[in-house]
């Protein structure tokens, strides 16, 4: 019994965790296999263990990806403490002690850091964007939509359009990211990273532009990959356990 | 020399090449150890099985085994030696002008030796630059503006000191201002590989050329946006170049889109060795074509007018190479026997 709701409180915690992205690859932190433990104990703190692919990942983003994914698992309501700890990088000590005293990103670097992460995450939120965007307007041109119906779409029409199956997941990722852009209260499916609408004599352009964004991401995205193969095992699959195994857990944390 | 099958030969500038120490007797602490493992890893993920090396060989290689990876074996006839200091990593610096020029000593027909600053040594760093442009006729030198210099871990371009440092270099004659840019600029709150600040002295120092390496790679896009509007800022394809192998769909891609963007004058081919050899590269690149769909969209093709200037042509014109004055100079010395060698064989 205590085993099956071990095994449940970890499902719901890898669950938290796959909403977590990385900001520079916009895919998730467990897809990209960064997370290499998770550990619930009997008084339901959180135990969170991460590695990146190089020793040398830029100390924002690393802090970031932590501080997500400390928040994320803080909002299941059993979760009494959550404890995120980086392993083998050049920020490993400064990071984890930050995060265990719950420091800010400039109060963990003091003199080396002017400000938060506020404007970096901003960035790679919209170039998340960009990216999302960008997918689904080709995918919607190449279904025959046309550049002068597409920029006046209206939001409430958007999502009442036909998908394929690849189109939906396009779709999505889009209005995860939709909000970074646009008003709460805008009108238009599809406005630019400024707000401002999109116009059809441009808009192939405009498409062709975004795709430097895509291109650099799927670039980063194979290279760090790659680089976290060379460096650690992701063969090994790290995945929330299932019965069986699950009686250990259990008796781990008893 | 590259021949291709019809017979017409290529003149090959690696624009990116390092004679390095990352051994552990050289290694001064665990981030020394770090840093030549990280390159191991970009080493051994992207190259081909039968080209991997041990960690061993690659933590150090003696002068005779590069020069024959690049002219012998590889088809490279030149090679800008790229100097990089990380005294706070290595006993005795990892690839310092000093340690280049006694290749590029041994060997003068073949290397370009370039220097390089920090802006924070200050009056210090400057008389060295006047010293080093001096001894060793600089024409360009690399700046590697992750590197950390005790409490500080790094620096940015259009810092007041390094605007010091490249109006130095102009006077100096220094034209070619290779940039890698790193993990750790300050403050770290920012996009530390952002080229916004590569952007601004572009534009302040017209008479310098910016060669960005590994063409901003991660900021590729961010890359491509400031090479389109400064005319004298190019890409280095070392790290992207590899990708030939592993991805070779997202080489087309990064082709296609630096070709749409810069043009095929600022592209500039670098092996990145002794992270890779030029061998291979040259052989797949050589070969590729960007596919028909792509080069649809985007008008990129990869001619072999293009290959030309990308692999020789546009780094011979930023370094003042009479390409046929200095294969006479190659030739005079026996550096094309083992060329003569293969054609008869063939």
């Amino acid at each position: 019994m205590a085993a099956a709701i071990n095994d449940d409180r970890q499902a719901q915690i890898w669950a938290r965790l796959q909403t977590v992205t990385d900001p520079e690859l916009d895919e998730p932190v467990t897809d990209l296999k960064f997370v290499t433990a998770v550990e619930v104990d009997a008084d339901n703190r959180v135990r969170i263990g991460f590695r990146l692919p190089t020793y040398w990942c830029a100390a924002n983003f690393s802090f970031l990806m932590a501080d997500d994914m400390r928040r994320a698992v803080l909002e299941l309501p059993w979760v009494e403490a959550v404890e995120v700890t980086l392993g083998e990088h050049m920020y490993a000590d400064k990071i984890n002690a930050g995060l265990a005293q719950g420091l800010s990103f400039q109060e963990t670097f003091g003199d080396e850091a002017d400000g938060d992460l506020d404007e970096v995450r901003r960035t790679f939120l919209l170039k998340a964007f960009q990216r999302r965007q960008a997918a689904l307007l080709a995918h919607l041109l190449d279904a025959g939509h046309r550049p002068e119906a597409l920029v006046t779409l209206r939001f409430d029409d958007l999502t009442q359009l036909r998908f394929d199956e690849a189109g939906t997941t396009l779709l999505g990722r889009y209005l995860e990211r939709r909000a970074v852009a646009a008003a709460a209260d805008e009108p238009l499916a599809f406005v630019d990273a400024d707000g401002d609408p999109l116009h059809a004599e441009t808009l192939l352009t405009y498409v062709r532009a975004l795709r430097r964004v895509d291109v650099n991401a799927e670039f980063n995205s194979a290279l760090c990959r790659g680089l976290l193969h060379v460096r650690f095992d992701t063969e090994t699959p790290i995945t929330p356990r299932r019965t069986g195994l699950a009686d250990q857990t259990s008796q781990l944390s008893a | 020399m590259y021949r291709t099958a019809s017979g017409e030969e290529i003149f090959v500038i690696d624009g990116h090449t390092h004679f390095w120490d990352g051994s552990p007797a050289n290694q001064k602490n665990v981030h020394g150890k770090q840093f030549i493992e990280c390159f191991y890893a970009y080493h051994a993920n992207l190259s081909p099985p039968e080209e991997k090396w041990t960690l061993e060989q690659f933590e150090k290689y003696d002068a005779q085994t590069m020069h024959d990876d690049l002219f012998v074996r590889g088809y490279d006839d030149m090679a800008i030696l790229q100097s990089t200091y990380l005294t706070d990593f290595y006993n005795n610096g990892f690839n310092t002008v000093e340690r280049n020029s006694a290749l590029k000593k041994k060997h003068p027909e073949r290397f370009i030796l370039n220097g390089a600053f920090d802006p924070r040594d200050g009056n210090k760093g400057l008389e060295q630059l006047h010293a080093d442009a001096e001894k060793y006729k600089l024409q360009g030198v690399k700046l590697y503006t992750a590197e950390w210099r005790g409490e500080s871990k790094g620096y940015r371009l259009d810092d007041k000191d390094s605007y010091k440092f490249l109006e130095a270099a102009q006077k100096l004659g220094i034209k070619n201002i290779h940039v890698h840019k790193g993990p750790t600029i300050i403050p770290l709150n920012k996009d530390s590989f952002a080229v916004g600040d590569i952007d601004d002295v572009a534009t302040s120092f017209q008479d310098l050329n910016f060669i960005v390496e590994h063409c901003g790679l991660p900021r590729l896009d961010d890359f491509c946006w400031i090479a389109t509007q400064e005319t004298n800022v190019y890409g280095g394809i070392a790290v992207a170049l590899p990708f030939i192998h592993t991805r070779p769909a997202y080489f087309a891609h990064v082709m296609a889109e630096l070709l749409f963007w810069i043009g095929p004058d600022k592209i500039l081919y670098g092996s990145d060795y002794g992270i890779w050899t030029p061998k291979w590269l040259i052989d797949k690149f050589m070969a590729f074509e960007i596919p028909e769909e792509l080069s649809k969209e985007t008008g990129s093709v990869l001619t072999l007018e293009t290959k030309k200037k990308i692999l020789g042509l546009n780094a011979a014109r930023l370094y003042d190479i009479d390409i046929e004055a200095q294969k006479k100079r190659i030739d005079a010395i026996g550096g094309y026997q083992h060329l003569a060698a293969a054609h008869a064989a063939e």
